[in-house]
């Protein structure tokens, strides 16, 4: 019976990864649920646009680093984001003009548009491709660690290390930072809030002189920054492959439709209920229980929900039971 | 220009395309790209059934197509009788312990009233779910103990392997009345995910389950319909046939083969396009449009939508069951690995598309089409790409980089045609009537 030990064991192998996973997966949540709620459709592309922005930042970072660049202990990647961004933007921005203005103008029913972002998925994707290659990208500098498991064992003397990375860290901050601006932007400026009214009754708005051409702008512009960000976030975490942004597209879908389509709580709520779900579920939680049962009633096995082979299909149990029993997901999405 | 004159161009024309890669490559990639296209083409109507005469948005074709593959390794390949003496026993016990908990789950939920249930069907699953494992993972180790190299699984049945596609069907239209009890009751979008995630666990079972299919250690030499080419060349009178026509042996034994399969895959698709015209004209197929075109109305006017609904969803997902079946009966190998949404789902839906939703020839013109498309992009990017870098200088970066990068050129492109159609031709290359 070692409580300190298995506490320490919990956070180092599932409460610090399942935060910044999670952490993830509510950013790029928070974009399909943002054009689910003003464009009203699913965007299958959201995955690749991630990806898309993500190349963005790591080609800004391979040029600040070729000028020789640092931030410290902090990754250059950072700095590059902005631009990142603007690309992203640059790109979303072109592609609505010329492919989603026009369905949207013949007002086709949602299904459709969702078929069309299929298209623009497989384009981005190709483009991804045709620029990086499909190879793996690591583009993280600066300090690996800001508390190493070793110096955390000498500082407490306790059997197990703690590690926190520094792209945990910095995934962590920035996405609180971002969240809170958000949430800013929406709730106190007058574009924010034409947008919810925008989101809430579509005919409201146009009645009261809300330009729909401008939410749809702006709208594209956050999505833009959300998606680069988590991508960037994610891939300095882990690392940059554009296979695995098309991936990330089933966690966060169900991320989203757990929180309910449509509410940026929900997308928040959603994304660390199922990253903590998927980290929880696929540990093995042998070391933990060691520590907490006394030795007579110690596992021999490892204690493994399920392998972590699952990890995908964790999130969609989970997706599916929620929805069995809440249709519209916790926070009470919308569904057109 | 008639509709029927239309159909029949379209139709020649993606004919001539495949008779023009025999004459300009090979016959042989013809036979593979007609062979391919014609399991397309099944998919493709498959789809069809739920998108174009119901509006149901399926993207998890994949996950059926992958149970098809399944169906031809439990029914054609040998069973591995010191596997089943070690371990059957008990992983089928723990299977049907498995369902019984999911079963008594939900008697508890139907009967117990409010307030008690959730907390009591959380316990049953809770701890039926570690009893399930109990008996389920030391069945499992023995299985996969018995020489994991060659077998590690039950195996199959050991029967001829076209029974596998029928099978193969009957498979996909389970699990499809499976999720189509518990998903069809949602909206649109999230029955899209909903199919989206089931196909992924699918997938995820199929690589992670040993003992059903080997997961990824994937089970090869499935057994074969047509002869093998090396028989046909050991046999005197096939070499003396081939030899009247002026073909080389080795040539001709592989065209024989792949005609065989073509031939099978044609009869296939004749009878299943048959049964989807018919029923396209049948009542049966005017009240899923009416229910399509307007949901309420049909409603309304007393048709049970829900029903309907799952009818034709497990139709067309036993379709794609099938076509998975005769795909990987093609291929000779079940690779789980392999399957990819992509390529298996989300390609299939732009064949749906560009052919005509709605419209059966439509979607196995669009298969056959997409299909070619999806093979030649690649030789012809590379050839474009050869063209425009011929003036750069040799070995520089960007001519590399250029030439390597053609092989991403189909993602694009796909991408391009199906907005193109979507846009100019929202109905297809062959519209419904």
């Amino acid at each position: 019976m070692d409580l300190l030990n298995a506490v320490v064991a919990l956070a180092n192998f599932v409460l610090i990864p399942a935060t910044a996973y999670g952490a993830q997966l509510a950013l790029g949540a928070l974009g399909v649920t943002l054009i689910y709620g003003i464009l009203r459709f699913s965007n299958f592309a959201h995955g690749d646009t991630m990806a898309f922005g993500t190349m963005c930042t790591i080609l800004v970072t391979w040029g600040l680093q070729t000028l020789g660049l640092s931030l410290g202990p902090l990754p250059v990647a950072l700095l590059a984001i902005p631009f990142g961004i603007v690309g992203t933007a640059a790109m979303v921005l072109f592609t609505d003009r010329v492919v989603y203005r026009f369905y949207r103008a013949q007002k086709v029913k949602p299904v459709i548009l969702v078929i069309v972002s299929i298209g623009v998925m497989f384009i981005t994707n190709g483009v991804t491709r045709f620029i990086i290659g499909t190879e793996e990208q690591n583009f993280a500098d600066g300090a690996r660690f800001l508390i190493g498991a070793r110096e955390f064992k000498a500082m407490t003397g306790l059997d197990e290390g703690l590690a926190i990375r520094t792209t945990q860290a910095v995934t962590v901050v920035t996405a609180v930072i971002v969240v809170a601006l958000l949430f800013w932007f929406l709730n106190r400026t007058r574009t924010g809030k034409s947008m919810r009214a925008y989101s809430d009754n579509e005919d409201l708005a146009l009645l009261s002189g809300i330009s729909p051409e401008r939410v749809v702008l702006v709208t594209w512009l956050i999505v833009a920054a959300l998606a680069t960000i988590a991508g960037t976030l994610y891939g300095l975490d882990k690392s940059f492959k554009p296979f695995t942004y098309f991936q990330l597209l089933l966690p966060i879908f169900a991320a989203a439709i757990v929180g309910g389509l449509g509410s940026p709580l929900g997308a928040i709520a959603g994304g660390f209920v199922i990253a903590f779900s998927e980290v929880g579920i696929t540990y093995a939680w042998k070391k933990v229980l060691g520590y907490l049962l006394p030795d007579t009633l110690a596992p021999d096995g490892l204690v493994q929900l399920m392998s972590t082979d699952y990890k995908f299909a964790v999130s969609f149990v989970i997706l599916i039971i929620v929805l069995l029993f809440r249709p519209t997901g916790l926070f009470a999405g919308k569904s057109v | 220009m008639n509709d029927l004159g239309r159909g029949a161009l379209l139709f020649a024309i993606v004919a001539g395309l495949i008779v023009g890669t025999g004459f300009v490559q090979s016959w042989n990639s013809a036979l593979l790209i007609l062979n391919m296209g014609l399991v397309s083409a099944v998919m493709a109507l498959g789809v069809n059934l739920q998108w174009g005469f119901a509006g149901l948005f399926n993207v998890g074709v994949m996950g059926f197509v992958a149970l098809g593959g399944l169906a031809t390794v439990l029914v054609s390949m040998p069973p591995v009788g010191a596997a089943w003496s070690a371990g059957a026993g008990r992983l089928f016990l723990a299977l049907a312990l498995g369902l019984a908990v999911i079963g008594g789950a939900i008697v508890i939920w139907s009967r117990v009233r409010r307030g008690l249930r959730g907390w009591l069907v959380a316990a049953v699953l809770v701890a039926g779910y570690f009893a399930f494992r109990a008996v389920f993972d030391p069945a499992v180790s023995a299985i996969e103990a018995v020489d994991p190299a060659a077998t590690g699984y039950l195996g199959g049945l050991g029967l001829p392997v076209v029974l596998a596609w029928p099978v193969g069907g009957l498979l996909a239209a389970a699990v499809a009345w499976l999720i189509g009890k518990t998903a069809l009751g949602l909206r649109s979008d999230y029955l899209a995910i909903a199919t989206l995630g089931i196909a992924e666990i699918i997938i995820a079972v199929l690589k992670n389950e040993d003992w059903l299919a080997r997961g990824v250690k994937n089970v090869i030499g499935l057994p074969r319909p047509v002869p093998y080419e090396i028989d046909l060349q050991n046999d005197p009178g096939f070499v003396a046939r081939a030899a009247e026509l002026g073909v080389d042996p080795t040539t001709a034994s592989t065209l024989y083969v792949k005609l065989g399969y073509g031939l099978m895959f044609a009869v296939v698709l004749v009878i299943l396009l048959v049964l989807a015209q018919l029923a396209l004209k049948s009542p049966w197929g005017r009240m899923m449009r009416a229910i399509r075109d307007n949901e309420t109305a049909a409603r309304a006017m007393g048709k049970d939508v829900t029903r309907r609904h799952l009818q034709v969803f497990i139709l067309g997902s036993a379709v794609c069951g099938i076509a998975g079946a005769m795909m990987t009966t093609l291929d000779g190998q079940l690779t789980p690995g392999t399957y990819q949404p992509l390529r298996y789902t989300f390609l299939i839906w732009v064949m749906v598309i560009v052919g005509g939703s709605g419209n059966n020839f439509g979607a196995v013109l669009g298969g056959l089409l997409i299909w070619f498309l999806w093979v030649q992009v690649e030789p012809i990017g590379q050839a474009v790409m050869v063209l425009v870098t011929s003036g750069m200088a040799d070995g520089s970066w960007l001519k590399a980089h250029l030439l390597d990068s053609v092989q991403h050129m189909r993602l694009l492109t796909m991408g391009v045609i199906l907005l193109v159609v979507l846009r100019f031709s929202p109905r297809g290359l062959l519209p419904e009537k």
